[in-house]
C-alpha cells in the first residue's frame, strides 16, 4: 500500500518499473506525454481563463481575450468583491455548515458502524441491510416532502435545517464498517480484559487505528457539504445564511455583466478546496484505495 | 423497546461469536441510535410521508389538499413535459456515462504509467471535480458567452460562425453534456487510479518475460485488474447522471423550450415554482421507481458479467 503511494508521488526512483512495467518504448512515452499535456491543458484553462480574466479590470473582461488587457493586471476585482462582503459571509458560513456536517457525519457514522460491526443487538442485520438498502435512494427526489418536514420542524431558515438532512450518510457507514471489520478482534479484548467500557475501547483504540480512513471519510463528507447546492438552496431563503454556492448563483443575476467580479467571486470560493487538495492529496488518493472504493 | 430486548435476548442466540466479544452487547444498540433517528427523520420518514403527498393535491402554500388518489400519477403520465424530461434525463446519461467512463480510464492509465508530473495531472483533472456547481455554472457560462467568450471569440478569430452554446436548442444539451464532464470525471479517474495503483507489479513482471507488448498488457492484465472498478464506476456513473439537476439548473435553466430541462428539475418546478407539492412528489416516485428498476437491472447485468 504505502509503496504503492510511493510509486505514486516519486516517479523518479521508480521510472525504472514503470517502464518496464509498461513496457514503454521512448515513442509511446513521448506520446503520453503529449496526450496527458493535452488533456491537462484542456481541464485547465476554464479554470485559468476564470483566473485571468479575475485580474481584469471591468472593461477589459468584456474585451478581446486575446489581447493583453489595457488597464494593466490588478486585483481590483478582488478588492471589490471582499468589500462588498457577501463572499466572506457565505465563505463563513460555508465553513461553519461544513464543519458541523463533518464532524455530525463522521461521529454518528462510525459511532453507528463499531454498533454495526462490533456488538450484538436484536435487530442489528435487519437495520444494516436497511442501511445499505438506502445507498440506493436518490436524497434529491425527496426534497419535496423533506421540505415540507422541515417547514413543519420550523427548521427552515435555520443552521439546523441545513445541516441535520445532511448527516444522514448511509454509505459513510457502510465504508466504515467494512474498515472496522478488518480490525483484529484481539486488540480492543486486551482493552476489555483491563476493563475498559465499549464506548472507552471505541475512543482509545478502535478510533486512532481507523485514522487513514477517518481522515478519507472526513474529506469526502466535507467536499461534499461545502459544494452541496441543492438543499441549502431549497432549505433557506435568508440572505444572511447563504452557503457560498448558493450565494455565487444570486450574485451572477444581480451583476449581470460583471465579470472580473464573477470571476474573482468564484476563484475565492474555489480557492480553499483546491489548497486542501493540494495539502492533502495524498490522503484523498490514499482514501480512495482504502475506502475500499478504488479497491480490488 | 429494542433495548429490553437486547437486554433479555439469551446468550444463545449470539452463537458464533466469541465470549470475550459479548460482554457489551446490551448497549449495541446506543451506537447505531443516533445515526438511526437522524437516517428515520431525515430519509425514511421522507420517503413515507412524500409517498402519502403524492396522492393528495397538497400545495405549497398550505392550501388545498384533499385526497386525490392515483389522480396525479394519471396526470403525470398524460404529461408531455414530464415526458421530455425523461427524455432529456435519457439522453443526456447517454451522452456523459460513456465518455465519463473510458475519458476517466484513459487519464487514469496515462498518469499511472509513470510519466513525469505526476502531481500536476492529477490535479489538473481532479480539481473541476472540487468547484462547487455555481464555480462551474460560472466559469462556463463565461466560456460560452456570445461575443467575447473564450470559445466564441476563437471561433471568430478562425472565421467561423459563432454558437449560441446556451441558448439555441439541440445544441444546449451538448454544451450541458461537455461541462459536466469536465467537471466530473475527475471523480472517475482516482476511483481508477487508485484501482490500478492496486495492480500487482508482479503480473506486469510476468507478462514481460513472457513478451508481452504494451498493448496486450493492457489488454490481458489491466483492463481485467480493474474490472469491479469499471462494474462500479459505470453502475454509479449512469445514477448519478439520471439525477442531474444542479449544473442544468444553472447553465439553462432547462431551455431554450425545455430542451435541457431534466427529470429533476421539472420537480423542483413543479414543486417549488408551482407550488404543486403533491404532483411533484408524484413524479419523484415514478422516477424513484424508474431508478429503481434501472439499478436492479444493471446489478444483474453486471452480476452475471462478474461471474
Amino acid at each position: 500500500m504505502s509503496t504503492k503511494t510511493e510509486t505514486l508521488r516519486v516517479p523518479g526512483p521508480t521510472t525504472g518499473t514503470g517502464a518496464s512495467r509498461a513496457g514503454k518504448t521512448g515513442v509511446l512515452k513521448v506520446g503520453g506525454l503529449i496526450a496527458l499535456a493535452v488533456l491537462a491543458l484542456i481541464w485547465l484553462l476554464p479554470i485559468l481563463w476564470g483566473i485571468t480574466t479575475s485580474l481584469k479590470t471591468e472593461a477589459d473582461a468584456a474585451g478581446s481575450p486575446f489581447k493583453a488587457p489595457a488597464g494593466g493586471w490588478n486585483f481590483d476585482a478582488y478588492l471589490q468583491v471582499l468589500r462588498q462582503g457577501d463572499v466572506p459571509l457565505w465563505m463563513f458560513n460555508s465553513l461553519v455548515i461544513s464543519v458541523a456536517v463533518t464532524v455530525l457525519t463522521v461521529g454518528i457514522s462510525a459511532l453507528a458502524a463499531y454498533g454495526f460491526s462490533r456488538t450484538e443487538f436484536r435487530g442489528r442485520k435487519w437495520l444494516f441491510a436497511l442501511t445499505v438498502a438506502a445507498i440506493m435512494v436518490p436524497g434529491q427526489i425527496l426534497i419535496v416532502p423533506l421540505y415540507q418536514q422541515m417547514n413543519a420542524m420550523l427548521l427552515t431558515d435555520t443552521w439546523a435545517g441545513i445541516v441535520l438532512p445532511q448527516v444522514v450518510a448511509p454509505m459513510m457507514v457502510f465504508i466504515l464498517k467494512n474498515f472496522f471489520d478488518t480490525i483484529p478482534k484481539e486488540l480492543e479484548e486486551a482493552a476489555r480484559i483491563d476493563g475498559a467500557g465499549g464506548l472507552r475501547v471505541f475512543l482509545t483504540i478502535v478510533m486512532p487505528l481507523s485514522r487513514p480512513i477517518l481522515v478519507a471519510v472526513s474529506i469526502f463528507v466535507f467536499i461534499g457539504a461545502w459544494n452541496n447546492f441543492l438543499w441549502p438552496f431549497i432549505v433557506t431563503n435568508n440572505p444572511d445564511l447563504l452557503t457560498l454556492p448558493v450565494g455565487l448563483a444570486t450574485i451572477k443575476n444581480a451583476y449581470g455583466v460583471q465579470y472580473a467580479q464573477t470571476m474573482a467571486s468564484a476563484i475565492l470560493a474555489a480557492l480553499p478546496l483546491l489548497v486542501m487538495f493540494m495539502l492533502f492529496q495524498r490522503h484523498i488518493v490514499k482514501g480512495f484505495a482504502t475506502s475500499g472504493l478504488g479497491g480490488q | 423497546m429494542l433495548r429490553e430486548l437486547s437486554e433479555t435476548k439469551p446468550a444463545a442466540a449470539l452463537e458464533g461469536r466469541r465470549p470475550a466479544a459479548k460482554p457489551k452487547q446490551a448497549s449495541g444498540f446506543w451506537y447505531v441510535a443516533p445515526f438511526l433517528a437522524a437516517f428515520t427523520l431525515f430519509l425514511l420518514w421522507p420517503i413515507i410521508s412524500g409517498l402519502w403527498m403524492s396522492l393528495t393535491n397538497q400545495s405549497l402554500t398550505g392550501a388545498g389538499g384533499g385526497f386525490a388518489g392515483f389522480g396525479n400519477y394519471l396526470e403525470a403520465f398524460g404529461d408531455k413535459a414530464v415526458w421530455q424530461s425523461l427524455g432529456n434525463t435519457a439522453v443526456f446519461t447517454l451522452l456523459t456515462a460513456a465518455p465519463l467512463v473510458v475519458l476517466s480510464f484513459v487519464m487514469a492509465h496515462l498518469v499511472y504509467v509513470g510519466l513525469p508530473g505526476q502531481w500536476l495531472w492529477r490535479l489538473s483533472f481532479f480539481a473541476p471535480y472540487l468547484l462547487p456547481v455555481s464555480v462551474v455554472a460560472a466559469l462556463w457560462q463565461w466560456m460560452f458567452q456570445p461575443g467575447f467568450g473564450l470559445i466564441n471569440a476563437t471561433l471568430s478569430a478562425w472565421g467561423i460562425k459563432q454558437v449560441g452554446f446556451l441558448d439555441t436548442e439541440g445544441v444546449a444539451m451538448f454544451s450541458v453534456v461537455l461541462v459536466t464532464i469536465w467537471w466530473t470525471v475527475g471523480f472517475n479517474f482516482l476511483l481508477y487510479l487508485s484501482a490500478l495503483q492496486n495492480i500487482p507489479d508482479h503480473l506486469y513482471e510476468a507478462a514481460q518475460l513472457d513478451g508481452a507488448g504494451p498493448w496486450r498488457r493492457l489488454v490481458s492484465i489491466t483492463i481485467p485488474m480493474v474490472n469491479r472498478t469499471t462494474v462500479m464506476i459505470v453502475m454509479l456513473q449512469i445514477l448519478a447522471s439520471l439525477k442531474v439537476f444542479e449544473q442544468i439548473y444553472l447553465l439553462t435553466n432547462g431551455g431554450p423550450r425545455g430542451s435541457t430541462r431534466s427529470v429533476l428539475e421539472y420537480i423542483y418546478d413543479t414543486g417549488f415554482s408551482g407550488y404543486r407539492l403533491g404532483y411533484a412528489s408524484a413524479i419523484s416516485y415514478l422516477f424513484f421507481a424508474l431508478i429503481v428498476v434501472i439499478a436492479v437491472l444493471q446489478l444483474r447485468v453486471m452480476n452475471r458479467k462478474a461471474s
